[in-house]
């Protein structure tokens, strides 16, 4: 099959990569951008942790082909903060051990990052709902659901703060 | 005052036992630089993907891969007959059994490995594995144990004949072995005296670890110095090095296997599977890094399962509840191959610690492995050895006696426990239960919960529902398990003749900061966190002054890895004991630098003292550089120690669960109102982590007890080879628990440890299952199979006429 | 899970979208979402030598809606149903109905076109858009077509849209009454054990029009108009409810799969029509 261009804003940085069309956006971004933040767990959608953020949607980018993201702005957890600058959220999952093996851990926060942005006071059964795509296998989601909810006040706490 | 107040300043700098230190490895998973084997990736790596049986028992006729070899990138196509060379067309199991890497002549479960495809990439093994033609030819398939043995179906026509398995004779061709403890004829004679005996056969269901990661390697042979390297998901690190060179022929000083970050074991990652096996071949053949990743189906349907054991109790007392006998026969199925993972001298694991947390004065337990034609495995699932399935036997069995006896079941826990000054405790199956509390844990959860208001609202719930008020029944599961971990002592336990010892080796550098090495391998239990702790209270270095690394061979003692809740038992023992090295040498060079002798010195949190002088004193700072810096006589430069730990003994975590669950009649709906969890898992070494711990267990007991399995057809199909099907539940669908603690020291571990991962598994699925059943007891239910899923539970309401 | 490979297409106009089809026969299909077929061609059940992917045609998107009609454009997701304000005071049933769909990320991509064309008797829009008595838009080289959504479904994965058509849109009148989606399911992500869509209007105290579809209890969305004529002319009462629950069972036909056996389903089905039409009644 003929190879396909596309191109792909990761993160702020744009490429362009020729892919079959075959190819799933979680192997482009894994192998050929060498973003592995994001896993595959389960391949049929339902495990959440290959969610990734593609034009302002959480999106499990096991179901989602390199083609159809053609043109597309997309964060992945490598985007979401950086080393020296962590995320609200990134902080408050380790303080409140809102993780255990991590492999599910960037899906979990790159979707929680999404929902927060839209729905910046959540209470605790929006945010089991709103983490209901994402699997954990370890923590029994208290304390993700914990840590999420204390990333919302801080964020909201900083907001006010500027204003 | 002010003293006390600086030494606990000094304490808490260490943030040593007992506090909730922060993870240091989620720096890394929170920023997605966690690094997993299916991260890895290697110039001119190869892909390795397999061709599956569709059928669960057939004949390999032929296998024709002439048109997946003539598709372009495709490099080789492996079969039996390519491997039988070698003698690696079979491995042996951890059970002593022996198990097709690849179909040779016959199939024996679906999703059997028939071929191994390599190829250039993942994307064209996908599409030559669908060109590989292989010719069946279907044979009657064996679901149920029962049936396999009474069926002249023989599924291993390999050892057909043989009257001698590895753990003794075989009664049927699907027959594994029979092994037994206790005393029969005494067990049998006082049931048969007793006043009332209760008998049920308790399922525990076929199901699957099913970590969030699927299993996976990538092999390296490096054919110009002759050293492999293998990166995987291995639970156990060392004893893949070990049978990688047993089955290889390569001297283990030349194979390397490092366990990267793990994403979630749960037991599932102990064993050695086919797709590591054809992955190290194909790299030695080929001298390429070959990388073989499951996926999730393959995961569910090929890899370790489970449970799947048949408990049939019979459990006598006396009039007022006194258990005096207890007697359990199991019918296990064990799938294609006996690949268990236990200790060689115990092929049902620990079974045997089935009497519970009750003083039961005879026992007897006898258990009978069964072949059928379904994926091989019988891996502990976030428990110890066969110890989940034992303390769901036993506090079913607590249950239905409660039920004969016409009883409070909390009431009926109290009366049997044992008692706080009967440990150590022999028990009647041979277990010496090393410390424990239990009327203390059993009343403070009974209180913390309102227990007897509980059963009040409970009461006057099914008024109300007879009268036609409510649909909605209210269950109160109670358990009180009793767990055994920290395998073990080698005289007892061995992997494949490996002693189950662990192993820690410190190196303290001149600068005061150190490096420990263990044996064990973490899967999200937090060691670099914890062990760091251990190690921070025994020298009196800051737990963020020591790195913790495990999983490369290379570089770790030698040490039998982490499952069973066994790496706090015996590695964080061997930690303290390494520690205590340390700081012995440490004291005589102190006792040199402060010109006193060894015997005036005294450990004060960071430091030794000069006793009577508290002013002079010397940190361990201070002796590090010391150890590397001044030459002292009749010491040899530097600070260093190993210890390899054997341990005298199990220990034996407990604890004391309730759930609170409505049960809608109609829909089989459920929802677990309250979950109260007390765990006593001795000393606590971070509680936040421990916290989690329990969290997460409790949530897998949750799946297991009320969704989760791995189901066939009568045909052999497995019906539950996606997340559609194979419950794990949400955030949505998870309660919220309460969690609490006694805390009952081990007397024989180093720091009295006891290890907690797999408490809330073994005390959870009980607790779960009870809820259940005491929802409906008051209607006549006795015993009801789990899962406990929707269906399951409406048959519940409709078998006892409440659909009327 | 690797899907075979195929030749991907995005056109941007359902004319070149159709032109693409007919030039490829039933070696093409066209993906909205992806969420149903992807997962299907990487278990390779589905092979797709030509991929269609219709993201880039804007007729296909949006929600209009204009004095009594509302139009929702094939390639609307899950997600813009359940944020639409306007939509959620012109029909408040789909917003109680997506919100019960797959999980978050699924219903970002998830489309009601795809969800309603490719005939899962699993998926939850088509009883829904039966109970509305909508209708769907089929372009097709002969041009277009209105069939309504109580004709559209003829088995499993069969449906009156033909290879080279296209579903376009999905019209509906505006909503009055009462309303309720009810539905069970094992978790988060499931398919229906059993769901019920329930609309009706209430006059002079007594239930004046009703409609009724069952999802996931045959191989099609079973429109169940003997059951919503069983409710006419009554206050809902035990009775009523009855005699509904006699009319819906009749006509569906569940099949045992791990969910439970048929008796299991049938039971539940009854449970939750109820609960929906009392649901519905109390917001009538």
């Amino acid at each position: 099959m003929a190879k396909k261009l596309v191109t792909l804003t990761v993160n702020g940085e744009t490429h362009e990569l020729a892919v079959e069309p075959r190819e799933l956006l979680i192997y482009v971004l894994r192998e050929k951008l060498r973003l592995t933040g994001p896993h595959v767990g389960c391949e049929t959608s339902h495990c959440g942790a290959c969610t990734v953020d593609l034009n302002g949607k959480s999106v499990k980018s096991c179901t989602v082909l390199a083609a159809q993201a053609d043109g597309a702005e997309i964060t992945t957890i490598e985007g979401i903060g950086k080393p020296d600058a962590l995320h609200v959220l990134q902080e408050m999952f380790r303080e409140h051990h809102g993780l255990q093996c991590g492999f599910c851990t960037p899906g979990m926060i790159t979707r929680a990052y999404r929902l927060l942005q839209e729905n910046p006071t959540p209470t605790e059964e929006e945010v089991r709902f709103g983490i209901s795509g994402n699997l954990c296998r370890c923590t029994g989601y208290q304390n993700i659901v914990k840590s999420i909810l204390a990333a919302a006040e801080q964020m909201n706490a900083m907001k006010e703060a500027a204003e | 005052m002010k003293d006390l107040d600086e030494r606990e300043e000094r304490r808490s700098a260490l943030k040593g036992l007992g506090c909730s230190r922060k993870r240091v490895e989620d720096v890394r998973f929170t920023q997605g630089k966690g690094h997993y084997v299916d991260d890895i990736s290697m110039p001119g790596m190869l892909h390795g993907d397999f061709v599956r049986s569709p059928y669960a028992h057939a004949r390999v006729v032929s296998i024709d891969a002439s048109k997946a070899l003539a598709l372009p990138g495709v490099v080789a196509v492996l079969t039996a007959k390519d491997l039988e060379p070698l003698s690696l067309h079979w491995m042996p199991t951890l059970a002593g059994d022996k198990q097709m890497v690849l179909a040779d002549g016959k199939v024996l479960f679906q999703g059997q490995e028939v071929a191994f495809v390599v190829a250039k990439d993942r994307y064209i093994a996908a599409d030559a594995v669908e060109l590989v033609e292989v010719e069946y030819e279907e044979l009657p398939v064996l679901v149920d144990p029962f049936e396999a043995l009474q069926s002249d179906v023989v599924l291993r026509e390999d050892i057909k004949d043989a009257k001698e398995g590895a753990h003794g004779p075989r009664k049927h061709h699907n027959h594994i072995f029979t092994w037994e403890e206790g005393n029969a004829e005494a067990t049998e004679q006082a049931i048969g005296a007793a006043e009332v005996v209760a008998e049920e056969m308790i399922y525990y269901h076929r199901t699957h670890p099913c970590p969030l990661e699927p299993c996976g390697t990538v092999a390296s042979m490096d054919k110009v110095n002759g050293k492999l390297t293998i990166w995987g998901t291995f639970q156990a690190p060392h004893v893949v090095r070990t049978v990688a060179s047993l089955l290889s022929g390569i001297e283990e000083h030349n194979i390397r296997v490092v366990s990267p970050d793990i994403g979630g074991g749960f037991g599932n990652k102990v064993g050695v599977y086919p797709g590591y096996v054809c992955a190290i071949v194909a790299s030695i053949v080929t001298g390429v890094p070959v990388k073989w990743i499951e996926d999730r189906m393959e995961n569910l349907m090929a890899t370790a399962f489970a449970r799947d054991y048949w408990m049939k109790g019979r459990i006598a007392a006396t009039k007022e509840g006194k258990i005096t006998a207890l007697d359990v026969h199991v019918t296990a199925d064990h799938g294609a191959f006996d690949a268990c993972a236990d200790p060689t001298k115990f092929p049902a694991g620990f079974f045997h610690i089935v009497t519970g947390s009750y003083d039961i004065p005879v026992a007897h337990v006898a258990v009978d492995g069964v072949y059928t034609n379904k994926a091989p495995g019988g891996v502990a699932y976030r428990c110890s050895f066969r110890v989940t399935e034992a303390a769901y036997c036993i506090e079913r069995m607590i249950e239905v006696l409660a039920i004969e006896l016409g009883m409070d079941a909390a009431e009926l826990r109290r009366i049997n426990f044992i008692k706080k000054e009967q440990f150590p405790y022999q028990s009647a199956l041979g277990w010496e239960y090393d410390s424990g509390d239990y009327h203390t844990a059993w009343d403070k959860a009974l209180k913390a919960v309102d227990y007897e208001g509980l059963r009040k609202e409970q009461a006057e719930r099914v008024e109300a529902f007879k009268r036609g008020e409510t649909r909605k029944l209210l269950g109160i599961g109670l358990t009180h398990f009793t767990e055994i971990v920290g395998a073990g002592p080698v005289k007892n336990c061995d992997i494949l003749g490996m002693g189950m010892f662990d192993s820690c080796e410190i190196r303290i550098h001149p600068t005061g900061s150190a490096i420990a090495r263990l044996g064990t391998i973490s899967q999200g239990q937090g060691h670099a966190t914890t062990f760091a702790q251990i190690l921070a209270s025994e020298i009196g270095l800051s737990a963020d002054s020591i790195t913790i690394e495990e999983g490369d061979t290379d570089t770790a003692p030698y040490g039998l890895g982490t499952y069973g809740s066994r790496s706090t038992p015996v590695a964080g023992a061997a930690t303290a004991m390494a520690g205590r090295k340390i700081r012995a040498k440490a004291q005589m060079i102190a006792a040199y630098l402060l010109e006193v002798h060894d015997d005036d010195l005294e450990w004060d949190v960071d430091r030794f003292v000069v006793k009577g002088a508290p002013e002079r004193f010397k940190t361990m700072k201070d002796i590090a550089y010391a150890a590397y810096n001044q030459a002292i006589p009749g010491l040899e430069p530097g600070l260093e120690a190993v210890s390899y730990y054997d341990p005298p003994n199990m220990t034996y975590p407990f604890g004391a669960y309730i759930c609170v669950m409505e049960v809608d009649v109609d829909t089989g709906e459920w929802e677990v109102r309250q979950f109260y969890a007390l765990d006593d898992c001795g000393t606590r070494i971070n509680p936040m982590v421990i916290e989690g711990q329990v969290h997460g267990g409790v949530t897998e007991a949750l799946a297991i007890a009320m969704g989760q399995e791995i189901a066939y057809d009568e045909m052999g199909n497995c019906k539950t080879g996606t997340l559609m099907d194979f419950y794990l539940p949400t955030a949505w669908e998870t309660p919220n628990y309460t969690t609490d603690f006694t805390e009952t020291p081990s007397p024989h571990h180093p720091i009295g440890a006891k290890g907690v991962g797999e408490s809330p598994n073994v005390g959870g699925v009980p607790a779960f299952s009870n809820a259940v059943h005491d929802a409906f007891r008051a209607f006549g239910l006795r015993q009801s199979h789990m899962p406990h899923d929707h269906w399951r539970i409406w048959k519940i309401a409709q078998s006892l006429g409440l659909h009327q | 899970m690797i899907p075979a490979n195929f030749e991907y297409y995005r056109p941007d106009s359902v004319a070149a979208a159709l032109g693409i089809l007919q030039e490829h026969g039933d070696e093409a299909r066209v993906i909205a979402g992806g969420h149903s077929l992807i997962p299907m061609m990487k278990l390779r059940m589905a092979e797709v030598p030509h991929l269609i992917d219709l993201q880039a045609i804007a007729a296909l998107r949006g929600i209009s809606i204009e004095g009594g009609t509302v139009r929702i454009g094939a390639m609307t997701t899950q997600n813009e149903l359940i944020t639409h304000d306007d939509l959620l005071q012109a029909a408040p049933i789909l917003r109680e109905a997506a919100l019960q769909i797959a999980d978050p990320q699924v219903r970002y991509m998830g489309t009601v076109g795809g969800n309603v064309a490719n005939g899962d008797p699993g998926n939850d829009m088509p009883g829904l858009f039966q109970a509305l008595d909508a209708s769907f838009e089929l372009h097709g080289p002969e041009g277009i077509r209105s069939v309504p959504a109580r004709d559209f479904y003829e088995a499993a994965y069969m449906t009156a849209r033909e290879d080279d058509e296209i579903l376009t849109a999905i019209t509906f009148a505006r909503t009055s009454g009462g309303y309720a989606y009810e539905k069970q399911k094992r978790k988060i992500g499931d398919y229906a054990t059993a769901a019920a869509a329930v609309l009706l209007t209430k006059e002079g105290g007594k239930v004046a029009t009703a409609a009724i579809a069952m999802t996931n209890l045959s191989d099609t969305p079973v429109f169940c108009a003997d059951a919503a004529g069983a409710l006419v002319g009554t206050e809902c009462t035990t009775d009523a409810l009855a005699a509904a629950d006699a009319a819906m069972q009749a006509v569906i036909d569940p099949m045992q799969d791990n969910r439970g056996p048929a008796e299991f389903k049938r039971h539940v089905a009854g449970v939750i029509l109820k609960r929906a039409i009392l649901r519905a009644w109390s917001r009538a």
